[in-house]
């Protein structure tokens, strides 16, 4: 076990390693002096020849490319070291830290909402297997696994917020300024967000529990006399929920990618409303930043689901 | 070589067996006979846009601004007066290069790829796999907003954009398959019979690797679709002029108040065709291999 664990962090690492060489050379491909990564392009016109060479000595831009890689990777993982951003002067790490837990205050809530709700939609209708019920679930979740988020998001504003006039329709508060307000400001975008994760859940955990019922172990705790209640909560929704967990892992990655729109439209200042902001004004320190993180943070939570898995299913053995 | 073929036929059930049982799933599930019907409109107003749009999508009629839906103009007029009914259609047309283009280019590298990984093997195929890797790191949505950002917006980058965030998946799937492929006798028998490594890749392991890959191909187009229109909607994507869902929305977003269907016309004919691509590719999964649910 733990030396399949120590096996799976050091396949982690090498892939997180990849994806900052991927990261540096495609930032290093682009058309255009680097040097404009470091100066604004008035400076850059108006700077004379010499002083331009100053500053490719300065940042060490005349050396060759794996020198300059391995000088960027060092000041990125001695001093997270992001650069700068080209648009709005600041240091693109703090820039960052700034925004990160805005992004997560709506990413994690649309997670567990859509968690929640999904699990809960698909074990009810796998429990009323073709009824009603079972047959609007499954609808709903083809819906939600289809439906573009910038498009739920303008129709929740056009019928909530422009019609009905219940929330407001964009901004962001934070919930240890004002309560009432963040919770108001935060439904729309969190509901919009958590759309796409509670219909693959929903859709995850009624087949998954559908599979469970069918098991001998369940004949033989009802042939035992148990209480269907008992049957379900113990035996059944236990083992349906492990398959859950796995997808649970991945959505967390459609909700990173989800913020990215969702804070555009309702104009909260997180970190995806910043990438696409850097892409637009083409700030790419800011960008390189951005797909780092993400990067790095998925491939870290592909690692802990899959190390949870094997807690969670005893049968699962590592070699 | 007539031994190679005797041992493929037991493998594969009989073509009429098959055939039976495409009919039978594509065609008696409600939801496939909607997805197809859409999927069939859609397809038909992308290919003859020039002669189902009543108007040029481009031509501007700046004395009919922002009309209301008419017997002229049936989902009214943008704010410079261009037909919206022209310009969904035309959309259909964008929507579906762009998709189509991604998937084509992408699933070509992945399958290449995959088969090298899977077949070569050996040190080639672990790099291999490790790169997919990082470029999977990475969600759809925010690695091809990072590589239009270095190519800038328009069909062609947005196009280019896809097709490489769509290798990563193509590699997995092509390595999966040709992992248990290239156990089969049959793989051995070529070999034996001297056949080189890109006849059997080409000849005998693609070939039975194809359905996973149709299905996969069949839903990727939904989500190509379903990207493309995020990134024009997000402003980096297809730009205006240019008829295209996404920017149609955005376009519209300004006006929601008093002329919502400027907006939601686009997205609900994208989330319409989107829904229709994904219950086709249910169906084809299901008709031709029942196996492939959860691999896929």
């Amino acid at each position: 076990m733990s030396t399949y664990i120590l096996r799976r962090f050091l396949q982690s690492l090498l892939v997180v390693w990849l994806l900052s060489v991927v990261v540096f050379l495609l930032m290093r491909l682009l058309p255009g002096d680097p040097v404009l990564m470091l100066i604004t392009a008035e400076e850059f016109e108006a700077a004379s020849e010499e002083r331009l060479a100053l500053l490719r000595k300065e940042f060490g831009l005349d050396q060759p490319l794996p020198v300059q890689y391995v000088r960027w990777l060092w000041g990125l993982v001695t001093r997270g070291d992001l650069g700068i951003s080209i648009i709005q002067r600041v240091d693109v790490r703090s820039e960052i830290a700034k925004r990160l837990p805005i992004s997560l205050h709506i990413g994690i809530t649309a997670l567990v909402v859509g968690g929640v709700v999904g699990v809960f939609l698909g074990i009810i209708s796998a429990l009323r297997r073709g009824t009603w019920l079972d047959t609007f679930v499954t609808f709903i979740a083809n819906i939600g696994i289809t439906a573009p988020s910038f498009w739920l998001a303008i129709l929740f504003i056009y019928i909530f917020g422009l019609r009905l006039r219940w929330l407001p329709i964009f901004g962001y508060t934070s919930p240890f300024e004002d309560f009432w307000m963040s919770l108001r400001q935060s439904v729309m975008p969190v509901v919009v967000l958590a759309t796409l994760p509670m219909a693959a859940l929903a859709r995850q955990a009624r087949s998954s529990m559908l599979e469970v019922l069918r098991q001998d172990y369940i004949r033989t705790a009802r042939a035992k006399g148990v209480i269907e209640r008992q049957v379900i909560s113990r035996h059944a929704l236990k083992n349906a929920l492990i398959p859950v967990v796995t997808i649970a892992g991945l959505l967390l990655n459609f909700v990173i990618g989800g913020t990215v729109v969702i804070e555009t439209v309702f104009n909260i200042p997180g970190l995806g409303r910043l990438a696409v902001d850097s892409v637009v004004a083409k700030d790419y320190p800011v960008v390189q930043g951005f797909a780092l993180l993400t990067g790095i943070s998925t491939t870290m939570i592909t690692l802990m689901v899959d190390l949870m898995y094997g807690f969670l299913d005893p049968r699962i053995r590592y070699g | 070589m007539a031994r190679v073929a005797e041992w493929t036929a037991v493998v594969r059930p009989a073509r009429g067996v098959v055939s039976a049982r495409v009919r039978r799933v594509l065609f008696s599930r409600p939801l496939v006979v909607f997805g197809l019907v859409v999927v069939g409109m859609f397809l038909a107003s992308a290919l003859f846009a020039p002669l189902l749009a009543p108007y040029d999508p481009y031509a501007q009629d700046l004395r009919n601004v922002l009309q209301r839906p008419t017997a002229e103009h049936w989902l009214g007029t943008d704010a410079l007066g261009r037909d919206v009914l022209s310009r969904l259609i035309y959309g259909a047309r964008t929507s579906l290069i762009v998709a189509v283009g991604a998937v084509l280019m992408g699933g070509a590298a992945g399958v290449i790829l995959g088969l090298i990984a899977g077949f070569v093997g050996g040190r080639i195929g672990v790099f291999i796999m490790r790169c997919m890797d990082a470029l999977m790191a990475m969600p759809p949505l925010v690695f091809t907003l990072v590589i239009t950002s270095l190519l800038g917006a328009g069909v062609r980058n947005v196009m280019v954009a896809l097709a490489v965030a769509f290798i990563p998946g193509y590699t997995r799937l092509t390595f999966g398959q040709t992992l248990s492929v290239k156990e089969n006798e049959y793989v051995i028998a070529a070999r034996a019979l001297g056949a080189s490594t890109s006849r059997i890749m080409f000849r005998h392991i693609l070939p039975n690797c194809l359905s996973p890959l149709i299905v996969q191909a069949s839903l990727s187009l939904g989500g190509a679709m379903l990207i493309e229109g995020s990134l024009s909607f997000l402003g980096v994507g297809i730009k205006p002029p240019t008829p295209a869902w996404g920017s149609m929305v955005l376009e519209g977003y300004r006006f929601l108040t008093s002329f919502p269907i400027l907006s939601l016309a686009p997205g609900l004919a994208l989330m319409i065709v989107v829904f229709a691509f994904n219950m086709v590719g249910d169906g084809v999964r299901d008709a031709l291999d029942p196996r492939l649910r959860g691999v896929v």
